[in-house]
């Protein structure tokens, strides 16, 4: 459990630094009086999307944490009755799906960077080549699956494969869904949406794509390691 | 109240980039059935969960009857009374309890609260809703399928609960294991909204601490939900594998029938590991808005501002975070390193400090206050009291040393139902008499009211208390019938048979609360804007019940905490939120 261990430390000590800028010490009881005096109250400044978007991203990390962890102790405890798991051998095709989602992500950054300064055409390029490589990437993906049942690694052939799939085939759902939320700001872009909301719908779809890639990093150095 | 604003919200322009993406719906299935009026899920939620919490009602009663009177119903075989077992289970804990308290009172409680309009993300907000309705139908769905629902007991413990011996193994246990997949993601897109809601959607002047403890109970435990039920999530999507395609995630190598399976080098522990991860954090998922509403009745109805608000928030926050440090303590006979042993017993023991400094506070509100024995008020008490005792026996089971031996036995069944199957049904019960006048406008009918309250509450200690004791007899849990036992004397008998005949008084009781609500909808005394005179910003609409928009012309300011009861001095013996404060003369 050290992964989710880890992240739930993480989380943890982010909301307790939240909390103690947000005077739980105060007495209120004896503060009666008008509201612009009090610093922190009403809304705070990031939107609700993106706050929306970082809570929806502890979520998913939490699912993650629990599957890696699960994956680390499940191939532990090869007791049971079990024989020792072995590891399993890794595609070469990963090493380049490893590249492409980080070259997807990079180009989502850029894309941002691009709304930022006012760029459309850069953001335009930089979504379009987000998308094929994400493309591209899941692509990989499904090519290394078959590359492993050619040589005989089925889904229930050992906990190693059996766990091969399932983060992957999670992680590439993930993926999916991140493309069908860029689609759709794609969709509000052409129906004419402004350089305000494409800013934002492009920097939650390059924070969710970097959120990815490091749960696509951690998975796959695991992966190296067992 | 004065109904002076009624369709002003579209008239007026009203300020803030909130309000220009306020959803307004166009026709009668947009308004009441696909609605995005956080109001209306909440009354769908409420309703879907209540119907859902009268099947699995009867379904204790159908154990019950089996325990009291065994062979004397041949519809309840073996199979059958552990289907009823798992199925009132989860259906209590996670469809009834967790979508009550967040979905049925968060949806409710939040905006109106911290001074909204509506959530912040509607759309998600409604289909959160109609993804629930599907769970619950799946669930129910599985009392109809070939097999019937699975047996494997609420914890749907692996191996057994993929294997050929257990009720439901085709397909009972897919469909629930699919139910629950659906329920957490519907849950989740609720209860993103629900913590944006309470961090982004506040009023002006309503900081984090002037936040009633309601809020705050139900932001913690959405926040422990959303991180808690992933674990589930995981946990299902691999028993599903397991069962349907054939890996062997928790599957050690095993002999069904003498064959063996084609399963192996799984680990039924890491399924243990992954439910109760979920499961512990679950109990205050249940019991943390409980908390909250209860301290807003005590203090609204004994007239009383809460005593150590602070302590109340910070003790919430604690005890959120301990809960996901303790799962443990739920798999000490599952075989354990003492070590961790040792750890999850010290952690489970230390949450009872916050939780005893809430118990403290609550009966510190009390002290002196000017108690109205209102029907609210009973089952906040009742919940107190029941929850004490609930709590306690939770210290005798957090040690290794006396689980081990009670583990097994009818006494873990009385402590996990007095702490959060009676306890936290009391707060629902309490909430709904409380917030009914404002949802509907109409008074609930006193009487039925009081009622109901002695009935439930005497009852479910005719029942649950004397489990206790059958309990330290021996007397094993999860028993289909317990036949010929050396060490349980014949009373033990007769001791069930009068527990199972609270346990009918106390489910037809139930009958009059539903009476209540639907007759009190037409025939109610019409309760006014404020009945309970109470401080918060809910009771402070401009219309009763509040309009779609929640609060007209204008959002409400607010000035003060949420407890400004009996404030000496003031004109009336309550401050409302958003009332401003008198120019004072400073006294020389």
């Amino acid at each position: 459990m050290s992964i989710a261990a880890a992240f739930f430390a993480v989380l943890a000590a982010t909301v307790a630094w939240w909390l103690s800028r947000q005077r739980l010490m105060s007495k209120p009881w004896l503060e009666e009086g008008p509201p612009v005096d009090l610093p922190g109250a009403g809304a705070s400044s990031p939107s609700a999307a993106r706050l929306g978007l970082w809570m929806f991203l502890a979520v998913v990390g939490s699912l993650f944490s629990l599957l890696l962890s699960a994956y680390s102790m499940g191939l532990g405890t090869h007791g049971m009755g079990g024989a020792a798991v072995q590891p399993l051998p890794v595609p070469k095709i990963l090493w380049f799906n490893t590249g492409v989602l980080a070259l997807s992500s990079a180009a989502l950054e850029w894309a941002r960077l691009s709304a930022r300064r006012g760029a459309l055409d850069g953001m335009r390029l930089g979504l379009l080549a987000a998308a094929v490589s994400a493309f591209a990437f899941l692509q990989g993906q499904l090519l290394a699956w078959q590359q492993l049942r050619a040589v005989g690694y089925f889904l229930a052939t050992d906990q190693a494969s059996a766990f091969f799939y399932l983060v992957t085939g999670v992680h590439g759902l993930h993926v999916l869904g991140g493309l069908t939320a860029m689609a759709g700001a794609v969709a509000r872009m052409r129906r004419g949406a402004g350089l305000e909301q494409m800013r934002l719908s492009v920097g939650l779809c390059a924070t969710y794509w970097h959120f990815l890639l490091v749960v696509w990093l951690l998975f796959f150095s695991m992966l190296l390691l067992s | 109240m004065a109904d002076a604003s009624v369709g002003g919200m579209d008239a007026a322009p009203i300020g803030g980039a909130h309000d220009a993406e306020l959803y307004h719906p166009r026709s009668w299935v947009t308004k009441y059935v696909f609605s995005q009026d956080a109001k209306v899920i909440a009354i769908q939620y409420s309703v879907t969960a209540l119907t859902i919490g009268l099947v699995a009602l009867v379904l204790s009663w159908l154990m019950r009857l089996q325990l009291a009177f065994p062979g004397c119903f041949d519809f309840i075989t073996a199979e059958s009374y552990y289907q009823y077992i798992t199925m009132h289970g989860m259906s209590m804990v996670v469809y009834v309890l967790t979508a009550l308290f967040l979905g049925g009172f968060g949806n409710y409680l939040i905006p109106l609260m911290v001074g909204a309009r509506d959530m912040v993300f509607p759309y998600a907000n409604m289909l959160s809703y109609w993804i629930y309705l599907l769970a619950v139908i799946v669930l129910a769905a599985t009392f109809f399928v070939p097999g019937g629902p699975t047996g494997a007991g609420w914890t749907l413990y692996p191996p057994q609960a993929i294997m050929s011996g257990t009720p439901g193994r085709d397909w009972g246990i897919v469909l629930m294991l699919v139910s629950l997949m659906l329920f957490i993601a519907g849950f989740t897109m609720g209860g993103l909204n629900y913590v944006v809601t309470v961090l982004q959607g506040r009023a002006r002047g309503m900081t984090l601490m002037r936040l009633p403890l309601t809020v705050w109970g139900i932001l913690t435990a959405t926040v422990m939900a959303l991180l808690a039920f992933p674990a589930l999530f995981v946990g299902a999507v691999m028993m599903l594998f397991d069962r349907l395609l054939g890996t062997s995630f928790f599957m050690p190598a095993i002999v069904e029938a003498g064959t063996h399976l084609r399963h192996g080098g799984g680990s039924p522990i890491l399924w243990q590991h992954l439910f109760w991860f979920f499961g512990h954090p679950e109990v205050y998922i249940v019991a943390l808005p409980a908390f909250g509403i209860v301290s807003d009745l005590i203090s609204t109805h004994a007239r009383k501002n809460i005593f150590g608000y602070r302590m109340m928030v910070w003790a919430i926050v604690v005890i959120g975070a301990l809960s996901f440090a303790v799962w443990g303590h739920h798999m000490y006979v599952s075989g354990m390193n003492p070590t961790f042993g040792f750890f999850f017993a010290t952690t489970t023991l230390i949450i009872a400090v916050p939780t005893a400094i809430k118990v403290y506070n609550w009966v510190l509100t009390l002290w002196r206050g000017d108690i109205h024995l209102t029907v609210p008020m009973l089952f906040a008490l009742g919940f107190i009291v029941t929850f004490v005792n609930g709590g306690l026996t939770g210290l005798f089971l957090g040690n290794v040393v006396v689980d081990v031996p009670l583990s097994g036995t009818m006494f873990v069944v009385a402590h996990f139902h007095m702490v959060m199957g009676v306890a936290p049904i009391l707060v629902v019960f309490g909430g709904i008499y409380h917030w009914y006048p404002k949802v509907t406008g109409r008074m609930t009918n006193d009487v039925l009211g009081k009622l109901h309250f002695w009935v439930t509450f005497l009852g479910a200690y005719a029942i649950f208390f004397p489990m206790h004791y059958l309990g330290l007899m021996g007397v094993p849990r999860r028993y289909y019938e317990l036949g010929e036992m050396a060490f349980v004397p014949p009373s033990a008998a007769t001791l069930n048979v009068f527990i199972t005949v609270a346990a009918l008084v106390v489910g037809v009781a139930q009958l009059v609360f539903v009476f209540n609500l639907v007759w009190s909808l037409f025939r109610g005394t019409p309760a006014g804007g404020n009945p309970w005179r109470a401080t918060t910003l809910e009771w402070q609409t401009p219309q009763t019940p509040p309009a779609h928009g929640n609060w007209g012309g204008s959002l409400p300011v607010v000035y003060r905490w949420a407890y400004d009861y009996s404030v000496p001095g003031a004109d009336q013996d309550f401050l409302p939120q958003n009332q401003p404060p008198a120019a004072r003369t400073v006294p020389a």
